[in-house]
């Protein structure tokens, strides 16, 4: 029982992670109907600045610096390449984000090599026990940060005039456009947020357990992707619940590895992957995504 | 809406541009023959390919053909069809794998668990490859059926991962992590390999690069001919139609779901036969060979070449696949690049940067592709050499797909979105 709380907190903690990392994915698509193959990079370029950062800043610095690459990058990309695209269909969208993350992706990999960058947390890699269950600093952090940051979110979507200028260019951006609403710089918006999202997200998730910052970062990063799609890609709160999911899920298959060693060692890291597929053959549309209503 | 005509004129395009070469249509006119002269040129350039160049470019060329198979079958399901696929390793994978295990000899490598094999000849292993992709198309179908666009994009992504952890964990059929040796193809008693029997053509000694080759460009072409083949007939109609629009498709009478699980089998056949080629060309199969990077240089290759165009996806793959391979053999000679270990950007990253840049610069400035870079070309030199075809501009009745085009030059016209 302590092994299945312990598992699941531990699980809760990745999925808050995930979550943020869903979340900005979900914005960008809300946004500017885009899928941001970026995504994964964007992270490892926020992990990468931070962790090569902290050293001549100081952490504290390193991580306002890291974020506000991160964040520019979204914008850049979203400045020179989406918004050239408006209209395009999604498939030409998706690839040309692929784009975008092949060229990223090879510069952060060339410049990492084979090395494991640290990241020095002040909280280190120590782990705290509540009631016999054991979680690292680092991801009960990260949890807090991760639910104010999603709490803040959602109420500055819900009340904020950026909120209401998005949700109404997600909804019609025609004729949100019309309204008044510059879908531009809604769309500029999204991926500035997405941005910082992801970056936060990469400190965390280099930090304890996992070692530091290596190109495996990039594969975790990508585990938000079937979160975001299993919780429906244009539902903020499916964003949530499917990256808490994917985190348990992921978190329980590990844990329970030596039970479970029919489907082989690392079947942890699949296991995002096959929920997601189960999810889908259930509900095409993810658990909370808006149901298309052709049928044919 | 509107952008979706563009690799539809392409498409159409090919067709009427093909039209003139049927007899009693419009006659044959100076274009056709000097189409049908380049033609004859690239082939016989291509067979006689290997007296004149040596190991290297014919290894070369094999993995080419072998892409250049899997492209076409994934631009079939992605640029005709419109079914955004990151599945395509995955497919690769079963063909590759069902071969090696199929034809492979079973035992021990070292202190590694027993390798099973089944021992059969290679012919069966590579038809069986193929199959087994096929049906694991098929089994995917369904779900691909129900999900629409983006949505498969991510959940064929999925496929990927596990195929991986499969190749991982399954030691006794992969080789698991560290691979296996594939075995060397044979024919009815005519190895593919350096001897046995020996041969010579024209005092050249055909070796094994030589024997690849051939075996090589006879599945491209049967796979490039099918394909167009395919395109031009009435699938290939139904197909393009369930792209523009699924619910026009199904009230023009096209059994929407039917055909998505076909093109889904028909698209992993190819996958299926170009991991056949993979394995052959490499000599092994090992799990960092099916990953997402290669699912992502296939979707390269065919956005590239030009989605839905098959010449195009054949010329992507030679892009894609042989860049890498000439940075490798020219590091010394090429600036910025350089040996790995030596500073500088190593052959295989140089060459991921120009076809990422090559992606986001095709999709912003030219969606067509090479192919409609070369079918521009190909127009602006008829147009400057027979200004009279009027029998081309108007497409033939029996053909509904090629509607949109209202002239033979869609290039130009299709940059607008």
């Amino acid at each position: 029982m302590t092994q299945f709380l312990s598992l699941l907190l531990n699980g809760l903690s990745l999925g808050a992670i995930y979550a943020l990392i869903a979340l900005g994915f979900v914005i960008i698509f809300k946004a500017s109907e885009v899928v941001s193959f970026t995504h994964g990079s964007l992270l490892l370029l926020g992990a990468y600045s931070i962790a090569r950062l902290s050293e001549p800043l100081g952490f504290l610095l390193a991580v306002l610096v890291g974020l506000v690459f991160t964040a520019l990058a979204a914008f850049l990309i979203e400045r020179f390449i989406i918004n050239r695209l408006r209209g395009a269909p999604v498939i030409s969208l998706a690839i040309v984000t692929i784009g975008v993350d092949i060229i990223l992706l090879t510069e952060l990999i060339r410049r990492i090599g084979p090395d494991i960058l640290n990241v020095p947390h002040p909280w280190g890699g120590e782990s705290v026990r509540i009631g016999g269950i054991g979680i690292t600093q680092n991801r009960l952090i990260a949890m807090v940060v991760a639910g104010v940051l999603i709490a803040l979110f959602f109420v500055a979507f819900k009340y904020s005039s950026w909120g209401v200028a998005m949700r109404a260019s997600a909804e019609d951006g025609e004729t949100a456009a019309l309204m008044g609403i510059r879908q531009g710089r809604v769309s500029a918006l999204a991926w500035v947020v997405a941005g910082v999202l992801a970056g936060v997200a990469a400190l965390f998730l280099v930090g304890s357990p996992t070692p530091g910052v290596s190109s495996a970062v990039y594969a975790t990063a990508l585990r938000a992707f079937p979160a975001a799609i299993l919780g429906g890609l244009d539902s903020t709160g499916g964003a949530l619940v499917g990256g808490l999911l994917i985190g348990v899920a992921e978190s329980l298959a590990a844990g329970y590895q030596e039970n479970l060693l029919f489907l082989g060692r690392g079947f942890g890291e699949v296991v995002p992957y096959v929920v997601m597929i189960a999810v889908l053959l259930v509900r095409p549309s993810g658990l909370f995504g808006t149901k298309e209503l052709t049928r044919v | 809406m509107s952008e979706q005509t563009v690799s539809r004129q392409a498409g159409a395009s090919r067709a009427t541009s093909a039209t003139p070469t049927r007899p009693g249509r419009a006659g044959r006119r100076p274009g056709t023959v000097v189409k049908w002269v380049l033609v004859a040129a690239l082939l016989l350039f291509l067979l006689v390919f290997p007296l004149y160049f040596d190991e290297f470019w014919l290894r070369t060329g094999f993995a080419v053909f072998g892409a250049a198979i899997g492209a076409i079958g994934l631009n079939l399901l992605v640029g005709t069809t419109g079914q955004l696929s990151l599945a395509h390793a995955f497919f690769l994978a079963v063909g590759a794998v069902s071969y090696t295990y199929i034809s492979g000899e079973s035992g021990g490598l070292g202190t590694r668990a027993a390798l099973q094999g089944l021992g059969l000849p290679p012919i069966v292993g590579m038809v069986v490859g193929v199959l087994l992709a096929g049906l694991a198309g098929l089994v995917f179908s369904p779900i691909a059926a129900r999900l629409r666009g983006i949505y498969l994009g991510v959940a064929s992504l999925g496929l990927v991962f596990i195929g991986v952890h499969v190749i991982n964990t399954w030691t006794p059929v992969t080789g698991g992590f560290n691979g296996r040796a594939a075995p060397e193809f044979s024919l009815f008693g005519f190895t593919f390999g350096n001897s046995d029997p020996q041969l010579w053509v024209l005092g050249v000694p055909f070796r094994e690069a030589e024997r690849l080759w051939y075996l090589g460009l006879v599945l491209a072409l049967a796979a490039y001919v099918f394909a167009r083949n395919l395109l031009r007939s009435r699938p290939g109609r139904a197909l393009q139609t369930l792209r523009d629009s699924e619910v026009a498709a199904s009230v023009m009478g096209v059994n929407v779901q039917a055909y998505k699980a076909r093109v889904f089998l028909v698209s992993s056949m190819y996958a299926g036969l170009s991991g056949v080629l993979y394995a052959l060309s490499i000599g092994s199969i090992a799990p960092e060979s099916f990953t997402l990077v290669v699912s992502i240089q296939y979707l390269a290759m065919i956005v590239l070449g030009g989605l839905g165009s098959v010449g195009g996806a054949a010329l992507g793959a030679l892009f894609v696949t042989a860049l890498p391979l000439l940075f490798q053999q020219y590091a010394d000679v090429l600036p910025l690049v350089s040996a790995p270990g030596q500073g500088g950007i190593s052959a295989g990253f140089a060459a991921r940067f120009l076809y990422g840049a090559a992606i986001i610069l095709i999709v912003l400035f030219e969606p067509a592709g090479l192919a409609g870079i070369a079918q521009r070309l190909t127009s602006r030199f008829r147009r400057g050499r027979a200004p009279a075809r009027g029998g081309v501009s108007t497409p033939p009745p029996e053909q509904p797909g090629s509607a949109p085009t209202p002239s033979d030059r869609p290039a130009q016209g299709s940059e607008t979105r």
